[in-house]
């Protein structure tokens, strides 16, 4: 890893992720890795490290965060958040981190196809005639899909 | 101290465990005292050496005329379109047990698909689908693990923050839309422990599943955040669903993946690493003896068995694992037919498991 020079670094990063919905627990961690040693995605992808990024995020490496691909990787298992000492709630500062990320325009494109989806049908999966067909025949009630309220509320 | 509990409260004769047993009496409210609610039958059985009375837990099928519950069925995005199986047979097996499971016409999606864009746009999602139900004034059952997280997140947030409330109803105004709450949200299964009871199961079995393994899978966000499911099960030294599976005949498969997450959650992001972790499971349970995986959440599903023959491929073996839903394993004990409850759409078929049953 390349030298991090702290003068370009913000550290009032750590501050954003702390005003942000579900992000306030980020000032309690002391670096234990517990959360780490919980989370079932750093055993198969290394990049994916817990304590690693919020150390950065606490540092201040706003760039390297918010720009990176590995925050995607988080399954929100709650792996982390039930083993922490000091009530982080590190998946709910993922999902704080993510939201900036979104905010500053660095988002995987599959998941603003989703939000579209949910403005479009109320739902991911399109339930027209086909899919009502299929569930009369099985015995089930037709269903159908309500977007206004998702149009109105996205 | 001489005597232990039973000469403290003054019982006259001493069952032999003097704490009750796992997962029966501390784990769940008793409800009304009424002489047919299944918990005070329980009660009455486990108790029935110290009252000197017979058991009276009923012999054969519970009445299904009499109505235990209501609740309004959020089946979310996943179930009614890829899932059919499990929905009808959670229908089929609400019906039996006297679980009344009703639809709301408006319900969508829960809002978790979006929580990584914006948090909040999730936390109004949620909220509105509670509103409807709050409307109704009914309960909500969910059949997914994620919706079950979202919506009781939710509602569990919004009902400790006054001010995060009038906020979100601000938001739902512009739909013409209020949560007041409390409204509860639990996943079926937590229904069937805490309303019907594993006791009562286990009585309305007609059809024990004998000599078939099932190999139980919670899933994360049946477990966690553990402030939601304090009173239900344990992250660490979960249970539920293994007793659920115990009182319908069947053997629980302990296994040393069972916790482990699915991977579903980062499917859309890198189907690299979602496989990668569902396949680690798949491979214990193709080297076991389990007939089956049960599953309770349809993100799951479409990892263990939607993703099962790329896993395969990747991995190079033969991995081959049945895939069934609680509710159709329970139907099948409690004597409902393999047609009924959708085995035509599990698509990793359980042969050998409906060999036994069905023979």
């Amino acid at each position: 890893m390349s030298r991090i020079k702290l003068n370009d670094l913000d550290p009032s990063f750590k501050d954003r992720v702390a005003r942000q919905p579900g992000g306030e627990g980020i000032r309690a961690c002391y670096g234990c890795k517990a959360c780490t040693a919980a989370c079932p995605i750093e055993t198969v992808d290394k990049r994916y490290d817990p304590r690693k990024i919020i150390r950065m995020a606490l540092l201040g490496m706003q760039k390297e965060v918010l720009e990176s691909d590995f925050i995607w990787l988080c399954s929100s298992c709650y792996g982390c958040q039930e083993v922490c000492p000091q009530n982080v709630k590190f998946t709910e500062v993922m999902f704080a981190i993510k939201n900036i990320a979104v905010q500053e325009a660095c988002v995987p494109a599959g998941l603003t196809g989703q939000r579209n989806l949910l403005k479009e049908r109320g739902r991911l999966y399109e339930v027209g005639d086909f899919e009502n067909e299929k569930r009369e025949k099985i015995g089930l009630p037709r269903i159908k899909e309500h977007p206004e309220d998702y149009d109105a509320l996205l | 101290m001489t005597g232990g509990i039973s000469e403290q409260a003054g019982w006259k004769a001493c069952p032999t465990k003097t704490a009750p047993a796992h997962g029966t009496l501390n784990t769940y409210p008793l409800g009304e005292l009424s002489p047919d609610n299944p918990r005070v039958i329980v009660y009455r059985s486990f108790f029935s050496a110290l009252l000197n009375k017979a058991p009276a837990l009923p012999k054969g099928p519970l009445q299904t005329e009499r109505n235990l519950m209501e609740a309004l069925l959020f089946l979310g995005c996943t179930v009614p379109v890829r899932n059919l199986n499990y929905e009808v047979a959670a229908r089929l097996t609400a019906q039996k047990l006297g679980i009344t499971l009703r639809d709301h016409e408006a319900f969508g999606c829960c809002g978790f698909p979006v929580k990584s864009l914006n948090a909040r746009d999730t936390l109004v999602i949620a909220a509105r689908n509670l509103a409807l139900a709050d409307k109704e004034g009914i309960e909500i059952c969910v059949l997914c693990n994620a919706c079950m997280g979202t919506l009781a997140e939710a509602a569990h947030t919004l009902d400790h923050n006054p001010e995060l409330k009038a906020d979100v109803n601000k938001r739902l105004e512009t739909v013409g839309l209020k949560y007041e709450g409390p409204v509860r949200v639990r996943h079926y299964m937590r229904l069937l422990w805490e309303e019907v009871g594993h006791e009562a199961i286990r009585a309305a079995v007609t059809r024990p599943l004998s000599d078939v393994v099932l190999a139980p899978h919670y899933g994360c966000h049946y477990l966690k955040p553990s402030e939601l499911t304090v009173g239900f099960d344990s992250p660490d030294v979960p249970r539920t669903l293994s007793e659920l599976i115990t009182v319908t005949g069947a053997q629980v498969l302990e296994y040393a993946t069972m916790k482990d997450c699915c991977g579903g959650g980062v499917l859309g992001m890198s189907e690299e690493v979602a496989n990668a972790l569902a396949r680690v499971k798949l491979e214990e349970l193709s080297r076991s003896n389990a007939h089956a995986m049960v599953l309770v959440c349809p993100f799951c599903n479409v990892m263990y068995e939607g993703q099962q023959k790329k896993i395969a491929k990747a991995a190079g073996a033969d991995i081959k694992v049945p895939v069934v839903y609680y509710p159709q394993i329970l139907g099948l004990a409690l004597g409902m037919s393999s047609e009924e409850l959708g085995f035509k759409l599990n698509r990793i078929k359980p042969a050998d498991l409906l060999k036994i049953v069905e023979s």
